[in-house]
């Protein structure tokens, strides 16, 4: 806590010094987290503002261009609209299930945002087991997913939630795997340890080595976000939205911000783990010592910005994975990589 | 002491419509699934029955045209083309040359509408979105051009027995001439997309195989059944209007997979830009509607008596006509719509009306063929069997 | 499909079935555009129909239409089903027609040759009430399951205002809209 400036400009707000008590500290964190929380979800709410523009645009189409300038105000016309929304439950359904499970997903999603450097400063909690912390987080939130399929008390919506439930599981084990080899190179499982430990080196970003377990995370990414090309789960022409079909109104949105909330924690992990983090390559911040005056948050989000634009790419370029093929990709194909890649970086990590 | 329970599953049985976005239309197939396989798959139609064929038994020649193009909505024009064609032989009526290339020019152009829907259903059903809205940007062109021509965007009604309502003009062939020049490489942006990616292989290659004689059998007809390699093409067997003095090739599958038929129908995209193009260079002059053909004031006439009783076979049964009955006249005519075989099967009693009016969509046969073909997939690949047997429920229904 | 002697087109096909059917063929017809209709009468029908499927010479193999035609009081036997077949080989159709009586309102289904004959049978039954012997699934197609009456017959108006005796599906529909008119929104 001594050198985050959430904290310490939070002290000084409240007018103390010195050694912080228990009741100071935990005013602080509280007001850490609504820091934290605002300026993510607007990221969310913009993201989806930005998937129309960016996948209207690739199809020769604007995109939102009423609500505001340009349809900049869209995601609070769609909040609003969703808000004001009758509150459906359909007939037979688990109501306190029903009731649960949006809630149930969008709190994994966002307690993963606690362990999350945004830049070298900026966190509300800095533990030893940060990778580990995400990836139990991620697990659990099967559990949302689960629920409202079951709950809604539609065959749709249940066929739905059953494979998505075994699409997230399946791509879990090779996401973890991919990161093994992450964590041996830096040492470390504590996320702002392995953007230091990327310093270290001159090409600054574990993708260069670890392009193998980079390229298992990408796909794993897509697959626990329930993206194109894994998206079957809410395959509009098959099964309708999937397991979250029966919902309507503001438990939609919760779903919704669920999963673009998920999106932006997998390129926040991607960017810390393989790009960088907030941090250049020593040999670009060498040759050209001005850039070392732009703030870290600039290249943090300039990259993550990179990657969810990829995200929309993807969406708009590729069609969908069928139920099998994406198991076996899963399975037989992103494991194997994952485990030859920590063989071989331990090997070399061993020579060296 | 252990006690084992049988353990039984039971099926689950989904309903897939009528409401849904993979169904193009009005369809309800309701689903036997074991897991992710389906064990039964049982088509329910109807929902789109306008009773079109009882219509028309109430309507005079022209004025019954006008619900055959309701029939496949997304290529009227070759609807009513089939009909015209039918009752021209009828009513033995003459097509001025003129009008004979207008209307496979017109035929030409809406298959090539009615294909790009089927591309764009079929591609975003399988997921491919953008694929969906490139087509639709090119069939906004057909469609402007149709408007510059008769007026109408979508169901044009504009054949007429004898020939074609209106006759076409300079501006109109300048604006179809630069669409075949531009269409080509649009078809290549399309390919481009989704003709090599690995998913869309996956997807389609070894789905859905229907050998010949199976689909010979089941009566499918058009791209689904050139799929299977049968040349089965009415515009070459029993060439009409203008299909003998144009040059074209048919193309034909080897795999009988999902793959294939959308190879086929890819490929008559190019043949019908192809025939496009020979229509406009060969274009005769002459008059676009034959003046004595039956307008649209024809009026009903008085029912036309027959012979007299023919007199009875050598073994003495008697002949099967009722003393003084009308004389029925009938034909049977076919022919190459996007979708297959259109057959249009009239008996007429001399009144101008037609007295029984029976369409043969190849809607109809091939959603009866899903039937089979569904058996054993996924639940995916019931979506991409829809998309590739291409059917229109208003032709199913009529 | 091999190599035949005689081009043969529909004229001699339907000699050619008169000549193996002579009972049961009853007239050849040839009308305009060279196409050639056979009236048989309905009792042989799927020994004709296999006769032209399978004989060498003939492989009508392809089952264009099957249709019912209803001559009410214009003909007799009051209806027909017509099947139009195609071969390959020869490019040619044929159209045979079958005679079906009012008091014997029942035919042999060909479903065993041509597996796709299967809807089109129903189809002819929904609208006509004539019923298809050995069809495993003979239930209505196009109209609603519970519909009364035959459409297409002759007899049957084209708009009829039926009231209380509607279809039960109309009327359910009619009588949740009533029961919902209390919550719309809008004032009329």
């Amino acid at each position: 806590m001594d050198n985050n400036i959430l904290y310490s400009g939070f002290y000084k707000l409240l007018g103390i010094t010195g050694e912080p008590g228990a009741l100071a500290m935990t005013v602080a964190a509280l007001l850490a987290i609504v820091v934290v929380l605002v300026a993510v979800l607007l990221h969310v709410a913009y993201a989806t503002y930005f998937e129309r523009k960016v996948i209207g645009h690739m199809q020769m189409r604007l995109g939102p261009m009423r609500v505001g300038w340009h349809g900049l105000l869209q995601p609070f016309a769609d909040g609003l609209k969703l808000f004001f929304k009758e509150d459906i439950f359909p007939a037979g359904c688990y109501k306190t299930v029903f009731r649960l499970a949006p809630i149930y997903s969008l709190f994994a999603a966002l307690s993963s945002l606690a362990v999350i450097p945004f830049f070298g400063t900026f966190y509300i909690a800095n533990i030893n087991v940060g990778i580990l912390y995400i990836f139990a987080i991620s697990g659990v939130g099967t559990y949302g997913i689960i629920m409202a399929g079951w709950s809604s008390n539609s065959k749709y919506a249940f066929l739905g939630g059953m494979r998505s439930a075994a699409q997230l599981i399946s791509y879990e084990v090779a996401m973890g795997l991919s990161l093994v080899g992450v964590m041996i190179m830096s040492g470390s499982l504590n996320l702002i340890e392995i953007v230091e430990a990327q310093q270290t080196h001159w090409y600054g970003m574990y993708l260069i080595p670890q392009f193998l377990g980079f390229f298992v995370f990408a796909v794993s990414a897509f697959a626990e976000t329930n993206r194109t090309p894994f998206c079957l789960p809410e395959a509009e022409s098959e099964l309708v939205a999937g397991y979250f079909a029966e919902y309507s109104g503001m438990r939609f949105s919760l779903f919704f911000l669920a999963e673009y909330t998920a999106m932006i924690i997998m390129s926040s992990m991607s960017v810390i783990c393989f790009f960088g983090g907030w941090t250049l390559p020593p040999f670009l911040t060498d040759a050209i010592p001005a850039l070392n005056m732009v703030p870290g948050v600039v290249w943090f989000a300039g990259k993550v910005y990179f990657h969810i634009f990829v995200f929309y790419w993807v969406r708009a370029t590729l069609p969908r994975y069928r139920y099998d093929y994406l198991m076996r990709l899963g399975w037989k194909v992103l494991i194997p990589l994952a485990l030859v890649n920590i063989v071989v970086t331990s090997i070399i990590k061993y020579l060296a | 002491m252990i006690i084992e329970k049988e353990l039984t599953t039971k099926y689950l049985t989904v309903s897939m419509g009528p409401q849904h976005p993979a169904t193009h239309g009005v369809l309800r197939l309701v689903l036997e699934l074991d897991g992710e396989t389906v064990v039964k798959c049982t088509p329910d139609i109807g929902y789109l029955h306008r009773g079109l064929e009882k219509l028309a038994e109430n309507k005079t020649w022209p004025a019954a045209m006008t619900l055959t193009s309701r029939l496949d909505y997304c290529s009227a024009v070759a609807n009513e083309s089939g009909y015209c064609l039918a009752v021209e032989k009828l009513l033995g009526v003459e097509v001025p040359e003129r009008a004979k290339f207008i209307r496979t020019m017109t035929c030409e152009m809406v298959r090539i509408a009615s294909h790009i829907i089927w591309l764009s259903a079929h591609a975003i059903d399988i997921g491919a979105m953008t694929v969906f809205l490139y087509a639709m940007r090119d069939r906004e062109l057909i469609l402007d051009l149709f408007e510059m021509l008769c007026g109408a965007r979508l169901l044009h009604i504009y054949p007429r027995i004898g020939g074609v309502r209106c006759d076409v003009d300079q501006k109109f062939l300048d604006g179809l001439w630069d669409f075949t020049e531009k269409f080509p490489k649009l078809i290549e942006e399309y390919e481009t997309l989704i003709d090599q990616n690995r998913i869309w292989l996956q997807r389609t290659k070894g789905i859905g195989i229907v050998s010949a004689e199976e689909a010979i059998n089941m009566g499918l007809t058009g791209p689904v059944l050139r799929g299977s390699g049968v040349p089965y093409d009415i515009r070459k067997i029993a060439p009409y209007d203008a299909y003998d003095k144009v040059e074209f090739e048919v193309p034909l599958g080897k795999n009988c997979d999902v793959y294939d038929r959308y190879r086929c129908r890819m490929e008559e995209f190019r043949q019908s830009n192809k025939i496009i193009r020979q229509c406009i260079e060969k274009l005769p002059d002459g008059l676009a509607l034959n003046p004595d053909a039956p307008g649209l004031d024809m009026m009903p006439g008085p029912l036309k008596k027959a012979a007299p009783a023919p007199a009875p076979a050598a073994d003495g049964t008697p002949a099967s006509k009722v003393e003084d009955g009308p004389a029925f006249t009938e034909i049977y005519s076919a022919t190459e719509v996007p979708k297959g075989e259109l057959g249009y099967y009239f008996v007429s009693d001399g009144t101008g009306k037609p007295y029984r009016m029976k369409v043969r969509t190849p809607s109809f046969i091939h959603i009866s063929a899903l039937q089979r073909l569904c058996v054993g997939v996924l639940v995916a690949d019931v979506i991409a069997l829809i998309g590739t047997v291409d059917i229109v429920l208003g032709e199913c229904d009529r | 499909m091999g190599r035949l002697e005689i081009d043969m087109g529909p004229k001699e096909a339907a000699e050619a079935l008169k000549s193996s059917f002579a009972s049961e063929v009853r007239e050849i017809a040839e009308f305009k555009g060279g196409q050639v209709s056979v009236t048989v009468a309905k009792a042989k029908i799927r020994e004709m129909m296999r006769f032209l499927h399978d004989a060498p010479e003939l492989q009508f193999q392809f089952l264009s239409e099957i249709g019912g035609v209803d001559y009410m009081g214009k003909k007799e036997p009051r209806y027909e089903v017509i099947y139009v077949v195609f071969s390959m080989p020869h490019k040619a159709y044929l159209t045979v027609k079958a005679q079906v009586p009012e008091d014997d309102l029942a035919i042999d289904s060909v479903m065993d040759i041509w597996v796709g004959a299967d809807w089109r049978e129903r189809e002819c039954f929904d609208m006509f009430g004539i019923k298809f012997n050995d069809h495993p699934d003979l239930r209505r197609i196009l109209m609603p399951d519970d519909w009364e009456g035959f459409p297409l017959r002759k007899d049957y108006p084209l708009q009829a205002d039926l009231g209380d005796r509607e279809w039960k599906g109309y009327l359910d529909v009619v009588a949740l809209y009533e029961r919902n008119k209390k919550y719309e929104v809008h004032s009329r």
